[in-house]
């Protein structure tokens, strides 16, 4: 589905991404783990298409194409779906007409029938029971005022509304208590199917005890450093980074 | 001076007959011995009139419009009132007004006849000597709406004031807005300003609003003059204890707009709330000067401007806020938003807080930015394309003045005229 060769990625002149290998395959769970700075976030906004970053070298080829080539819009259509570590807040539009105009935008793409508004409440209130927010939640203008734990469960609401091929989620877990995670993996675990794929951002093992992951990565300094099971993750956990920078340097 | 002798040219020549003739003429003597504002004076800082006072207007004849076009103008569902101004005089006709027996709905002439001394009183009490525009309104006039609700009466659906400028001739118009509400009363007015042609006219336009105790009023205005027009509004607000005055104002058209806006609070417990939107394009300016006067404890008064400028266009906010001494307890809340869509628009935001009580609560805010790049991204990060998410944004900067519309048949409508004015 995703193969990422040899990507280098600059923002303002400085190169955080040096050489990144990945290839994600359907019904695979990638969990990527690393030290702070290391370059995660960097990772998923490349994925998505944001502007400041600068790719220098290397390719993505997502679905067979060339997602480099592809615009931020298309990407999403195209069922790459990025929940951010940091969603923005966007005041005066609610959450309810920012999904219908997202659905609806995606339906226009696949030259699918537009959704009548009643029909798109009908599907999003299904959703909204998944992340568990009511009415009231839908009203609001998207991510304002939300507590870290609403932002969160609003990326994963936004995911099960719009659909997706490839999710990317950035630190979802960072932040929530243990209930707010148990309401997101669980989430996460519903949508989860063989068609679909997962990359999971994260720092801690807990939210991989929910999410099991297929293959967990370790990205310091900008490359992919080491590659394992699940167990590398727990191994992590314990252990911290350490010996995984002594290797790298080692290795140099 | 020359400037000056023009208008009062166009004062002798015009007929001075009626109820008002001392009144117009101790206005226009007034106007003779004041000058007008240059930009060394500080309320005039930012917002050249030259343009304005040099140009050389007449009168304007009655010209024709149909009831289709009226009917294209009136925002929302159907209303109880409307008065239909062309070029500044009273259309009976197009007009639909609905008899009551004690609430008065009408043009100033009709007013005049039927209501004589009362009316007069109130054209000579809102004359301000000290403005030269005021003056200038008086001596001028030609009309304007005369509405007056007695006490305990709710007027439930919307009063419609309906101006439509369409002439060749670079006209003048001085119109005369009062609008007198009574204790325990509510009123909804809708003033709109349309034009046909393209041409330079001078919209000198005064309006008075007298708000009684624990009175409630609405008061939404759409200016859509012509981009080569200009209008300049003073809009004088007097509210008694308990009452609620709220101005939506939206501002679209017009070459230099220059909107004056005094709320005195003249008692405790009032609300007050201004809220303003303006687009500009082009060349034009559009500058809205504000005065909350607090004389008494426990008021509130709230205001939020928002302006999207594009092109040469300029926006100018001044919110002065006098809380004085008595005045405790009062909260002034003021905000001036503006996005900026070329390097070349601008703004001049002044707030302006003078506080002589201790207990209060005041705060002001300004900003001029773009459209926001990260919510831009997170939008088309979920699939809506790039046009889309620019008029999702820019819907939801206008929505926060016009949510304050509450009517949801005149905010659509509004909100509809708004977004395809981008
Ligand atoms: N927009 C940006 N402008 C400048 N520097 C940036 C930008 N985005 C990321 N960086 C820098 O790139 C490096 C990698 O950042 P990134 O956010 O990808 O790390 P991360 O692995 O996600 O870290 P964390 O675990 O703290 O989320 C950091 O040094 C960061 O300061
Ligand atoms: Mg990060």
């Amino acid at each position: 589905m995703l193969k990422i060769k040899n990507l280098h990625v600059s923002v303002e002149g400085n190169e955080i991404l040096r050489g990144l290998n990945l290839e994600i395959n359907k019904g695979e769970v990638h969990a990527i783990m690393g030290p702070n700075g290391s370059g995660k976030s960097t990772l998923a906004n490349v994925l998505a298409g944001k502007e400041d970053y600068e790719v220098t070298a290397g390719e993505i080829i997502y679905k067979g194409e060339d997602l480099l080539e592809m615009s931020i819009e298309d990407r999403s259509r195209e069922g790459i779906f990025m929940a951010f570590q940091y969603p923005v807040e966007i005041p005066g539009v609610s959450m309810i007409n920012f999904l219908k105009t997202a659905l609806n935008a995606n339906r226009e793409y696949h030259e699918q029938k537009k959704m009548s508004a009643r029909e798109i409440l009908k599907l999003v209130r299904e959703k909204a029971k998944l992340v568990e927010v009511d009415d009231e939640f839908l009203r609001r203008a998207v991510n304002e005022g939300f507590s870290g734990g609403e932002k969160k469960r609003n990326e994963i609401l936004q995911m099960a509304v719009l659909g997706f091929q490839l999710a990317v989620l950035d630190e979802t877990d960072s932040g929530l208590d243990i209930d707010a995670l148990r309401i997101v993996s669980e989430g996460i675990n519903q949508l989860r199917g063989e068609d679909n794929a997962f990359v999971v951002v994260t720092h801690y093992q807990r939210l991989l005890d929910h999410i099991v992951p297929d293959f967990v990565h370790v990205l310091y300094n900008g490359a992919i450093v080491k590659s394992g099971d699940k167990n590398l993750a727990l191994e992590l956990e314990k252990e911290g980074y350490a010996w995984i920078k002594e290797e790298a340097a080692a290795a140099s | 001076m020359k400037t000056k002798q023009h208008f009062i040219s166009i004062f002798d020549e015009m007929a001075n007959e009626d109820a008002l003739k001392d009144i117009r003429k101790q206005a226009i003597d007034t106007f003779s011995q004041l000058e007008f504002p240059t930009r060394r004076h500080e309320e005039w800082k930012y917002t050249n009139i030259n343009p304005i006072i040099q140009k050389s207007y007449t009168v304007e004849e009655n010209c024709s419009v149909s009831q289709e076009t009226i009917d294209g103008y009136i925002l929302g569902e159907t209303p109880g009132n409307i008065l239909v101004f062309v070029n500044g005089i009273f259309n009976e006709e197009l007009s639909h007004i609905e008899n009551s027996e004690e609430i008065i709905v009408s043009n100033v002439k009709g007013a005049l006849q039927k209501h004589g001394e009362k009316v007069t009183q109130f054209v000579e009490n809102t004359t301000d000597k000290e403005q030269i525009f005021s003056v200038l309104n008086t001596a001028l006039l030609q009309d304007g709406v005369f509405i007056q609700v007695p006490k305990n009466k709710v007027v439930e659906k919307p009063i419609f004031v309906v101006n439509v400028s369409d002439s060749e001739q670079q006209f003048i118009h001085n119109a005369k807005n009062i609008i007198d509400v009574g204790e325990n009363s509510q009123v909804n007015i809708v003033e709109t300003y349309r034009h046909g042609k393209d041409s330079a006219y001078f919209n000198n336009i005064t309006t008075d609003v007298f708000v009684a105790a624990n009175a409630h009023v609405q008061h939404v205005r759409l200016q859509m003059e012509s981009k080569k027009a200009y209008q300049i509004t003073t809009l004088n607000i007097r509210q008694q204890k308990d009452s609620t005055y709220t101005s939506v104002s939206v501002d679209l058209g017009g070459a230099i707009v220059r909107n004056n806006i005094n709320v005195d609070l003249q008692d405790s417990n009032i609300e007050s709330n201004l809220y303003g939107l303006y687009l500009g394009k082009d060349e034009q300016l559009i500058d809205n000067h504000t005065f909350i006067d607090h004389a008494k404890p426990h008021c509130n008064s709230n205001e939020l401007y928002k302006g999207i400028l594009d092109d040469k266009a300029r926006g100018v906010f001044n919110g002065k806020v006098l809380v004085r001494q008595d005045a405790q307890k009062t909260n002034a809340f003021q905000s001036n938003q503006n996005i900026l869509l070329s390097d070349n628009a601008g703004v001049d935001t002044k707030p302006q807080l003078e506080i002589f009580a201790d207990d209060v609560k005041c705060s002001h805010g300004a900003t001029v930015g773009e459209l926001d790049e990260g919510a831009m991204f997170y939008l088309r990060a979920r699939g809506i394309g790039e046009k889309e998410a620019h008029s999702l944004l820019r819907q939801a900067f206008v929505g926060e003045v016009l949510e304050f519309v509450k009517q949801d048949s005149l905010r659509e409508k509004l909100e509809e005229i708004v977004m395809s004015h981008f």
